[in-house]
């Protein structure tokens, strides 16, 4: 079985600790002097660079949120020029406004690297086909998966999101034999594959690499089961680079976090106080070597634990488990992110209902599908059914311009959304995972 | 002449129109006209009550919205002719309706329509002798 960096994958830990240690004193004096917030944030909590010496010194420092993303949008957390910074991407944040990125030379060069990492964990080579229906454009799964892939010297199929029918005639044509995309993608794949009466024996997958949304094992058997490939768990997130934090390898013992880059933590999400090996708690992470933008004690609001054993693999990175559910209320619906916070927002800005919504979420034929209830207004109400009708596309486009999702909209009867202990129980992820 | 017609939004699921039904009945409030207008997920009923402000006090109790519309009634002999020639005199000046529904009582049909213009409505039919209801009348039927 192939490691892509052997070097770092199976380096002996006390020397990986020496070197994160190292990394992370250089990132904090690049984040004290060339970001005014995290040196105001340091400065607050009587902290200098010199009081970060190794690893162990990282539970003085303050935690960054994606909320600190939003109050210094979009790029006052950049600690280069905007001169060096040679790739931007977004995702949607909390109340409308997108988190943004920015890579440097550098930067990229590592997300090519933890890419390659992850590709060849799940034993991609250069003889491989790699078909990427994951989305290109703002949203990183697509590039990030794109440059891991070119890294290894794959052949790589840029195919992106949608058009499922062109997918498979590609996937058939060229001999795609490594799928990336979201696992519920993956599904509806499997199914137009056996709708659209393709052989499986006409097609040459043997694996793939699916992450961007929660998936289970369940999940993951029926993937298998029908594609008839090995399911490989990647994870990351925008922030902290995109996809290629960490990612299985072919035993499928939990994700090899690629701590040479990204320094993992397992909080307590109540008391932030770091919590004991082996503990689920929230992942933390701070960016060791990061040039755009670096980001210390980053909560992922993940919850996960953390394996310090080696892996049969050989390889020596610490690995996590699948993300067992979030500390706070985001969704991720198609990939997508989505805070019920956003659509209130959304609501709370057209004055002819009251924000008084639920938000269902469901998967039909293994895609995730959002409705919208939400109460008519009595004050609005005017027996008109064009009225009605218009206000329902209004709402509908609204959300769509501002979140990037299609939701279907649903007028329903004031006081008959399903309320718990006197709070509107705002979300019903009927999704089972 | 203005005619003040109940109207309940309702979502598209069984039970709703018994209910709505049911609690009027139980306050002896008499209905003479009903008409549903439906989409595919919700509909809005139209009805005619001999006590409209009671009828909305109670519906809103039960979480009902509910509104008030002002609507024109007017009773012609019993052939479509009759109708027409109604709506024709609010077609001439312009005016449009927004919807209408109507039933027969013996010899005559009692039309109910909501006009955009109700005032001008009542005007031009009056000029035209169509016979007008008042509220007091039409609830009584």
């Amino acid at each position: 079985m192939e490691i892509w960096n052997r070097h770092i994958e199976c380096m002996d830990r006390d020397e990986l600790r020496r070197m994160q240690s190292e990394r992370l004193r250089e990132t904090v004096e690049r984040v004290y002097f060339h970001v005014p917030y995290y040196r105001q944030k340091m400065q607050e909590k009587g902290l200098s660079p010199e009081n970060i010496q190794t690893i162990d010194d990282l539970v003085k420092l303050p935690f960054t949120t994606k909320n600190d993303l939003r109050d210094n949008y979009p790029f006052g957390l950049f600690a280069i020029p905007m001169s060096e910074i040679v790739r931007l991407h977004a995702s949607s944040g909390t109340t409308g406004k997108p988190t943004v990125v920015g890579y440097s030379r550098r930067d990229i060069a590592t997300w090519s690297e933890v890419m390659a990492r992850t590709l060849t964990s799940a034993g991609a080579t250069n003889d491989d086909f790699i078909h990427i229906a994951y989305g290109y454009g703002l949203f990183t799964g697509g590039l990030g998966l794109h440059y891991g892939g070119e890294k290894i010297g794959a052949s790589v199929i840029p195919v992106s999101g949608g058009n499922t029918k062109r997918q498979l005639q590609l996937m058939h044509d060229f001999g795609s034999t490594v799928l990336a995309c979201t696992p519920s993608y993956a599904l509806f794949l499997a199914e137009a594959i056996e709708e659209s009466g393709l052989k499986r024996e006409g097609l040459r997958l043997k694996v793939g690499v699916f992450g961007a949304e929660p998936w289970t094992e369940n999940m993951r058997k029926e993937i298998e089961d029908k594609l008839q490939i090995k399911a490989i768990d990647i994870y990351g997130l925008s922030e902290i680079i995109g996809p290629g934090v960490a990612s299985e390898c072919l035993f499928q013992q939990g994700l090899h976090i690629n701590e040479d880059h990204f320094y993992p933590e397992i909080i307590d999400p109540q008391t932030l106080e770091v919590l004991p090996p082996g503990e689920t708690g929230e992942l933390v992470f701070t960016t060791i070597t990061k040039e755009g933008l670096p980001l210390i004690r980053y909560r992922t609001r993940d919850l996960t634990r953390l394996h310090y054993e080696k892996c049969i693999c050989g390889r020596t990175l610490v690995r996590m488990d699948k993300c067992l559910g979030r500390s706070d209320d985001m969704l991720i619906i198609r990939g997508v992110n989505l805070f019920p916070s956003q659509v209130e927002s959304v609501l709370l800005e057209m004055s002819e209902i009251k924000p008084h919504y639920q938000l269902i979420i469901d998967r039909i034929n293994n895609l995730d599908e959002v409705e919208l209830r939400v109460e008519v207004d009595e004050e609005f109400f005017q027996d008109k059914i064009g009225q009605l009708m218009a206000l329902r596309q209004k709402i509908q486009q609204n959300l769509e311009s501002s979140l990037g999702l299609s939701i279907k909209i649903t007028l329903v009867e004031p006081k008959t959304l399903e309320r718990s202990e006197g709070k509107a129980k705002r979300v019903i992820d009927r999704r089972t995972y | 002449m203005i005619i003040h017609q109940l109207s309940v939004f309702l979502e598209n699921k069984s039970g709703r129109l018994t209910e709505v039904l049911e609690t009027l009945g139980q306050e002896n409030i008499k209905i003479t006209a009903l008409s549903v207008a439906d989409t595919s997920e919700f509909g809005i009923l139209r009805l005619i009550v001999s006590d409209p402000v009671k009828a909305k006090k109670l519906l809103k109790e039960k979480s009902f919205t509910v509104n008030l519309t002002e609507v024109l009634s007017i009773i012609t002999p019993n052939e479509s002719r009759y109708y027409a020639k109604a709506l024709k005199v609010l077609s001439d000046l312009e005016i449009s309706i927004e919807y209408t529904y109507a039933f027969s009582v013996g010899e005559k049909s009692v039309i109910i329509l909501r006009a955009n213009n109700p005032e001008l409505a009542i005007k031009a039919l009056q000029d035209q002798e169509i016979e007008l209801l008042r509220a007091s009348e039409l609830y009584k039927i």
